[in-house]
């Protein structure tokens, strides 16, 4: 997967995105599609991170919606203590996952991380993020140009963004 | 300098489990200090895991990343002794880059 010339990978990318809207020409690629291949190439996905509201920050990242699917397993405690700390990890059965994004429902910035898994990569990933307070975690799986998405509330007793 | 991140890389088998702590404020920019000026925001965007030449993890953050960040991955493909390189990049220009062997 290692290609070093620049122009390559995001032709390859268009040309997927192209076969998934099969009799469109290149030219009117559509916006949707456009979106979605964001999340997929090199870039920092600047305007996902700036959505307020979560699925607007879906939007932005992948331009498409996820479906909940009981094969992510999304691991977050009932209660956090501390909101600026909360330990909150994934892990998922499903193959050929390409991505893995944490959302905050009601954090002043719905997204709070979104991981690139390369082939190879095992598809889990845990780390710590800040919640301002009690609301759903909701961690989104894509794979195979689908996304799924597992959801848990979590309590927080004192905000992680309040200082 | 020491550097500001700190990683532990073990190889089992195929599978290497990565531990990344990186030191770095990670301020939202909408937190007031003790005069009630807004902190500005400070935070890592993006992490690079490489190794034997291949993005093997690669992570975009927003501000909802917790103070002094930790992350936890496995990827397949390494053996002991291969090098691990992690670099990460800011919002305000700033970036730091170590090496680590897998253990």
């Amino acid at each position: 997967m290692t290609t070093t010339t620049g122009p390559l990978p995001t032709r390859r990318l268009i040309l997927q995105g192209a076969a998934g809207v099969a009799l469109l020409g290149l030219g009117n690629l559509p916006f949707g599609a456009s979106l979605a291949l964001a999340a997929a190439n090199d870039k920092y996905p600047d305007e996902a991170f700036k959505q307020k509201n979560e699925a607007d920050a879906i939007k932005a990242l992948y331009g498409k919606t996820a479906e909940p699917s009981d094969k992510v397993k999304l691991d977050a405690p009932e209660i956090a203590e501390n909101g600026g700390v909360v330990p909150i990890s994934v892990t998922t059965s499903l193959d050929k996952v390409t991505s893995i994004s944490f959302f905050v429902a009601e954090n002043p910035f719905a997204l709070a991380a979104s991981y690139r898994i390369p082939d190879g990569t095992v598809a889990a990933v845990a780390n710590r993020l800040k919640m301002a307070k009690t609301t759903n975690v909701t961690a989104i799986v894509e794979a195979d140009g689908k996304l799924y998405s597992a959801t848990k509330e979590v309590k927080v007793t004192v905000g992680g963004c309040g200082g | 300098m020491a550097s500001s991140i700190r990683v532990r890389a073990t190889a089992n088998g195929d599978i290497t489990e990565v531990q990344a702590l990186i030191q770095h404020p990670m301020d939202t920019g909408l937190v007031k200090d003790s005069k009630g000026e807004l902190i500005p925001a400070h935070y890592i965007q993006q992490l690079k895991f490489e190794c034997n030449g291949k993005d093997v993890f690669v992570a975009d953050w927003g501000t909802a990343v917790s103070k002094d960040p930790y992350v936890k991955f496995s990827f397949k493909g390494a053996k002991k002794g291969d090098d691990l390189k992690i670099s990460w990049t800011d919002n305000k220009g700033g970036s730091d880059t170590t090496t680590a062997k897998i253990a």
